[in-house]
C-alpha cells in the first residue's frame, strides 16, 4: 500500500467521505476514510496504485486532486527531511521526465520569489528531465496549511506536503462551470443546482451504461448529471409541460445537445409515479431524484379529488367517444402526502433495484422537529447516508439506500406518519412558528 | 418517445401489472419521424440484453415493420461486417425512429394512451388509479 495525499474543495465537508467512498466502492477499491476530518482540507490515504487513485478522483466533484505523497513536515526543514528518509528511491525512477512545480497553499500562500526558493531547495532530487510549465511529464505540488490568527496574514505554514501529481478531480477540470445553471439552456423553478446533482449521482453510483431512473423529472437536472458520468437516464413526470420545455431549443433535449451527452438520453414520459407504466421486469440500475415537497410545486397524482362527485364520469361519452379515451382527456390530479409517496418511493425501489443498486433522493425536515427515525426506511433497503444541508430553520437531507439480498433484515419505517409530523409545505409558508408545528 | 421505449413500458393500471396482454403496448395511428443519432454500436450491443425481443417484433409489425430477424441477435461484433449491418438496423430503429403521435392501447384493459408531441402520456382517469 503506498500512500495518497487527497486534497478536497472547501464545499459541502460533510458530503465528501460519502461521495469519496462511494467512488471507490464502484470501482471496488478498498478505502478507509474513518480518520477523515471534516474541518481540515488535506487527507491521507492508503491505495495499491495509481490506477486507483486516478478511478476515486476522476469523477469527484468535492475534491480537487490526488498526489503520491513524497513527504510532510511542520516546517521547510522537516519535509526535506521526510522527503529523504522515504522517497529517496523515486528520484532515480522520474529522474528523465519533464518537470514542473505547483503551489497549493490554505489559508495563506507563499510569494514568487519564496516559491522560486523553495522549487531550488529541492535541488538534491537531481532531476535531469527538462522544466516543461504547458505539458510537463510530472507535476510536483507542494501543498502547504497556514493558521491564521487574529488579522495579520499568516507567512509560515503549519504543514507542508510534497506530492507528484496523480489526478485533478472533476471539479478541477471545471465541471461546475460546464453545468452551471446560469448557462444552461432550459431551467425552471425547480431545476436542481449542479453541484449537488453531480454529487448525487456520484454517490448514487451512476454508472456508464447503467440505467438512471428520475421519477420527478422536472427541468431534466438529474438526468443530465447522469448522462454526465455515462449512466442511461430516463425520466417521468406528472407535469407534462416541465418535459416540454419551451420550444425546439429549449427542452430537456436540447440540454443533452448542449452537453454533448444526446447518445445516453433514453427518454421522458408523463406519468404520476404511483401508478407506474415501466414494465415490472424492466432492470433500473439507479434512482436518482428530488421528490416534489409542495414548497414550488404541489404534491399530486392522478384522481379525484372529491370521488362521490366524481363517480360515474368513466360513462360520459363526447362525440359518440368516451371522455376519458379521448386525445385531449385531462386527467383530475389530487393532493397526496409526503409520507405516501416516500413509502412508495422506497417500495418501488425495494422492488426494481438490482441488489447492491442504488436509491438517492432528497428530503426537507423542518429543525425544530427532526428526529432520526422520520427518515423512512424500508426492510429491504439499508440507509446508507444521511447528509444533511443546513438552512436557516429547515434543512434538505441526500438519504442514500442501496438495496440488499434475501439475507438482509431491516424494517419497515415511515415515522413522518407514525408521528403525524405536519405537511413540510405548511411549515414552511408559516416560516416554522411553533402553532404550525 | 424513441422505438428503444415502448420495450420498457406497459399499462400503468394497477390491474393490468400480472397480465401478459398489458406488454407491450398496442400501437395505433403512429407518426413516425425519423430524427438521427450519434451511432454508438458499444450502446446497441449493451442495450440488447435488456430488451424483450418479443416485445420489439410485436410493435415493429404494429407499425408496419416485419423485417426483423425472429430471434434476438446475439454475441454481435462491431468488428464484423455482417453484424455491423444488424448493428446499423438497429440503431436506426430503436433510437432514430422517434413515435411524434399515437396511441398506445393496452391489450388487457383496453385503455387508449396517447403520444402527444413525442412525449408519451400514462396519466390516468380516477376510475382507473
Amino acid at each position: 500500500m503506498k500512500e495518497y495525499l487527497i486534497y478536497f474543495a472547501q464545499a459541502y465537508p460533510n458530503f465528501r467521505r460519502a461521495e469519496l467512498e462511494s467512488l471507490a466502492d464502484l470501482y471496488n477499491i478498498p478505502l478507509d476514510l474513518q480518520h477523515h476530518d471534516e474541518t481540515s482540507p488535506f487527507l491521507i490515504v492508503k491505495l495499491e496504485n495509481d490506477e486507483q487513485a486516478r478511478n476515486i478522483m476522476q469523477r469527484s466533484v468535492l475534491s480537487k486532486g490526488i498526489y503520491e505523497l513524497w513527504g510532510h513536515g511542520k516546517s521547510v526543514e522537516e519535509l526535506h527531511a521526510d522527503i529523504k528518509a522515504r522517497s529517496t528511491d523515486k528520484f532515480e525512477i522520474f529522474k528523465e521526465r519533464s518537470f514542473r512545480f505547483n503551489f497549493i497553499g490554505y489559508k495563506g500562500s507563499r510569494s514568487n520569489r519564496q516559491r522560486v526558493k523553495l522549487i531550488e531547495s529541492f535541488s538534491y532530487m537531481a532531476f535531469t528531465g527538462r522544466v516543461s510549465m504547458d505539458n510537463p511529464q510530472e507535476i510536483y505540488t507542494v501543498l502547504e496549511e497556514y493558521e491564521v490568527t487574529g488579522m495579520a496574514k499568516a507567512t509560515t505554514p503549519i504543514n507542508l506536503w510534497l506530492g507528484r501529481q496523480i489526478q485533478l478531480s472533476a471539479r478541477s477540470e471545471n465541471i461546475l462551470d460546464k453545468y452551471d445553471l446560469r448557462t444552461r439552456k432550459y431551467i425552471g423553478t425547480t431545476s436542481f443546482d449542479a453541484e449537488l446533482s453531480l454529487v448525487s449521482c456520484n454517490i448514487a453510483q451512476v454508472a456508464p451504461g447503467k440505467i438512471t431512473y428520475d421519477p420527478f423529472t422536472g427541468t431534466g437536472s438529474f438526468l443530465v448529471a447522469a448522462a454526465n458520468y455515462g449512466g442511461l437516464p430516463i425520466g417521468s413526470d406528472i407535469d407534462v409541460r416541465m418535459l416540454k420545455g419551451k420550444g425546439d431549443d429549449c427542452n430537456i433535449q436540447s440540454n443533452f445537445k448542449q452537453y454533448n451527452t444526446s447518445l445516453y438520453f433514453l427518454d421522458t414520459m408523463t406519468m404520476d409515479f404511483t401508478n407506474n407504466a415501466l414494465r415490472t421486469d424492466f432492470v433500473i440500475d439507479t434512482i436518482v431524484c428530488d421528490p416534489p415537497y409542495g414548497v414550488r410545486e404541489g404534491l399530486r397524482v392522478c384522481g379525484a379529488k372529491n370521488p362521490e362527485k366524481a363517480a360515474g364520469r368513466e360513462n360520459v361519452v363526447i362525440d359518440g367517444e368516451k371522455a376519458h379515451l379521448r386525445r385531449d382527456f385531462i386527467p383530475p390530479k389530487k393532493p397526496y402526502e409526503l409520507s405516501n409517496l416516500l413509502d412508495d418511493l422506497l417500495t418501488f425501489a425495494a422492488n426494481r433495484l438490482p441488489v447492491h443498486g442504488r436509491l438517492a433522493f432528497w428530503m426537507p425536515t423542518a429543525n425544530d422537529d427532526f428526529e432520526i427515525n422520520q427518515i423512512p426506511q424500508h426492510e429491504n433497503l439499508e440507509l446508507l447516508y444521511n447528509l444533511e444541508q443546513e438552512f436557516n430553520k429547515w434543512s434538505r437531507r441526500l438519504l442514500v439506500y442501496v438495496k440488499r439480498d434475501d439475507k438482509y433484515k431491516g424494517e419497515t419505517t415511515n415515522g413522518l406518519k407514525s408521528q403525524n409530523i405536519k405537511n413540510f409545505r405548511d411549515r414552511y409558508f408559516n416560516g416554522f412558528n411553533e402553532k404550525s408545528r | 418517445m424513441k422505438f428503444l421505449t415502448t420495450n420498457f413500458v406497459k399499462c400503468a393500471v394497477k390491474g393490468c401489472q400480472s397480465s401478459q396482454e398489458s406488454f407491450p403496448l398496442k400501437y395505433e395511428e403512429c407518426q413516425l419521424v425519423q430524427e438521427e443519432q450519434e451511432y454508438n454500436p458499444e450502446f446497441i450491443t449493451h442495450m440488447l440484453e435488456r430488451l424483450d425481443w418479443n416485445a420489439i417484433l410485436k410493435v415493429a409489425h404494429d407499425l408496419g415493420n416485419d423485417r426483423l430477424p425472429p430471434n434476438k441477435p446475439e454475441n454481435l461484433d462491431p468488428i464484423m461486417e455482417d453484424d455491423q449491418a444488424v448493428l446499423r438496423d438497429l440503431h436506426t430503429l430503436l433510437l432514430e425512429t422517434q413515435i411524434v403521435e399515437g396511441k398506445m392501447v393496452c391489450g388487457n384493459c383496453e385503455h387508449i394512451y396517447y403520444i402527444k408531441n413525442s412525449i408519451p402520456n400514462f396519466l390516468l382517469p380516477p376510475h382507473l388509479c
